[in-house]
């Protein structure tokens, strides 16, 4: 081979993708297949993969008071940077309610590790698909509170459908199991408290 | 005081001031925050001290105060390029540490990421390579668009293109899902044909070939002595993979072979990351072809699934190390059995490697010390751990 055709076949290569790229319709599953396109990121978007995780959401389900969270405080001290702030709920007399009061992620601390949504044992923290959160100011744009993190269950099915599925499953199943063990109980109970009753009567008579 | 110069001094022996230069520690060219003290004499370097330090972030104090698999997360952070053979570095040394037994499944797709991740990094530090000789951007964009295929890979089972945060202690966080085997498989099957396409814009360049050839020769006996490893070492002609020698996970039972230069230079190191792919890709093949069903996580690790801070080891200590895409990568970890770790130490491949710089570049044209740093191979994360 001669001197320099090295380059002259780099550059044939570089020449054959010049001229394939007027000949490929603009995309974004012809950009997976391995052309070169650049995709006009506003207006056309890839398709979100379901597990992409970027930052914490609250879930609720029906209504926002309904959340899911009892301010167990796991998430917190499972976080790696610990960006989450938890403070419990009280009522008038002072008693602990199983809801927060204040619920803080400061986004500007989050590493998108997924620890929070692996660690919560009530299923009520999980890893949400929006990234456009740019704001001016960094102190309030970027500390979510809790009314900012509240997103419906049905949010949850948009973005991850076959995890809102399993976890749904899994929660309607131990609602059931918890409800039959409450009738159980009751019966159980019930049939106590009229046997103690029948246990009890014959002394009085006696 | 400086001297001025006298025309009568260009005669037979010029006599030359050295000049003292700043390379970094913002420039483009150090790929990351990294500053090279040059001293040079016309454009010849005499001395080059590299100054490190621009990025550190305490990572091993913050692992002393984290829980095992909290430390997970901040792994991603050190070589942010192979996010995932530092998790399996780090998931191994806490695997050595309380003796815990890893599924077969979770073992292939360890295996099969590790390879993945060595893939890109190759691709893309030779793409950057080609910048710092300056082919500006050409190469690097034939490089990510392969690179951009394998992260949509990671970021359908981990979750994240990067920062992937994949392997737990005894497997891996969740199973692959549904069709990302298939995927995998079309990706990797069509990773030959960009190699060759890559290969024929690059190896035989003649430019490239004058600019890397003989440029920053490292002799094997230097290499040993200083403890380089991965990919520059194996340029320099020493047979020497941890994936050999260690034998760790199961790269026992693929048949593969090392790849190895001869005369150390930039150009070996940069035909070594070549051909390391395609070895990569004969693993992934034979991975791909193997993998069994069953479970990701050994039955006695999978509940800190849910509670990583009950995870407690024994007292002890373990060093495991893994070959990474840059070298040797191992950690080094004491517990005295409470949740965060004792004492916690990282070897760097990226780090050690760079310490040979000076001596790889003494008598070099300053031109050719940009290249010689873009053939080590760094990133900052990990050298200023």
């Amino acid at each position: 081979m001669f001197y320099g055709s090295g380059v002259l076949r780099g550059m044939l290569v570089t020449l054959k993708h010049f001229v394939t790229s007027y000949f490929i319709r603009r995309s974004p599953e012809t950009m997976r297949s391995g052309a070169l396109v650049t995709l006009q990121y506003p207006e056309e978007r890839l398709k979100e993969k379901e597990r992409y995780r970027n930052f914490p959401f609250l879930i609720y389900d029906k209504t926002p008071d309904n959340l899911r969270c009892v301010a167990c405080d796991i998430c917190a001290k499972e976080c790696p940077p610990k960006c989450i702030y938890i403070v419990r709920e009280f009522d008038k007399d002072g008693k602990p309610l199983k809801r927060p009061a204040v619920f803080d992620i400061d986004f500007t601390v989050c590493m998108n590790c997924g620890i929070c949504e692996e660690a919560c044992p009530f299923d009520a923290i999980f890893m949400d698909h929006e990234f456009e959160i740019a704001g001016g100011n960094r102190q309030e744009k970027l500390l979510f509170h809790k009314d900012d993190l509240l997103k419906p269950n049905e949010h949850f099915h948009k973005i991850r459908p076959t995890d809102a599925e399993t976890i749904d499953k899994r929660l309607r199943e131990a609602d059931e199991k918890k409800k039959a063990a409450e009738a159980a109980a009751k019966a159980k109970a019930a049939a106590a408290q009229q046997s103690s009753q029948t246990a009890a009567q014959p002394p009085k008579t006696a | 005081m400086e001297k001025t110069f006298t025309l009568q001094d260009l005669g037979a022996s010029i006599d030359t001031q050295t000049l003292e230069v700043n390379i970094g520690p913002q420039h483009p060219s150090t790929h990351g925050v990294f500053r090279m003290n040059v001293v040079l004499d016309g454009e010849t370097i005499l001395s080059l001290k590299p100054v490190m330090g621009y990025l550190h972030r305490n990572h091993e104090q913050i692992a002393e105060n984290m829980s095992y698999t909290g430390t997970m997360p901040y792994t991603d952070r050190l070589d942010y390029f192979n996010s995932m053979s530092n998790n399996l570095a780090w998931a191994m040394t806490v695997e050595k540490l309380a003796n815990i037994d890893v599924p077969e499944r979770a073992q292939y797709i360890r295996v099969i990421m590790a390879e993945l991740t060595r893939i890109v990094n190759h691709v893309s530090v030779i793409g950057f390579l080609l910048n710092d000789l300056g082919a500006f951007f050409t190469p690097v964009l034939y490089a990510f668009r392969e690179r951009e295929k394998i992260l949509d890979l990671f970021e359908e089972t981990a979750g994240s293109r990067m920062m992937c945060n994949y392997l737990r202690f005894g497997g891996i966080k969740r199973d692959l899902p549904a069709g990302t085997l298939e995927k995998i498989k079309s990706v990797t099957s069509n990773l030959p044909k960009f190699l060759d396409e890559f290969e024929a814009l690059l190896s035989k360049n003649e430019i490239l070939c004058m600019r890397c050839q003989n440029v920053g020769v490292l002799p094997a006996e230097l290499a040993v002595s200083a403890s380089i490893t991965g990919p520059m070492l194996r340029a320099s002609g020493v047979n020497y993979d941890i994936r050999k020698v260690d034998r760790y996970s199961i790269y026992d039972r693929f048949k593969f072979r090392v790849p190895l230069g001869s005369k150390g230079d930039v150009y070996d190191r940069y035909y070594v990351r070549v051909l390391e792919i395609r070895e990569s890709l004969k693993i992934l093949e034979q991975a791909l072809k193997d993998i069994p069903a069953g479970e990701t996580i050994s039955k006695k690790m999978a509940p800190f699934l849910k509670a990583p801070r009950n995870f407690k080891p024994p007292v002890g200590e373990a060093y495991a190390r893994v070959e990474a895409p840059k070298g040797e990568l191992g950690f080094y970890v004491v517990s005295d059995g409470t949740p965060q770790p004792w004492r916690y130490h990282v070897r760097a491949p990226s780090f050690i490697n760079l310490t040979i710089l000076e001596d790889m570049c003494i008598g070099q044209k300053i031109a050719d010390a940009i290249v010689i740093l873009g053939s080590v191979d760094i990133v900052l994360g990990e050298v200023d751990h």
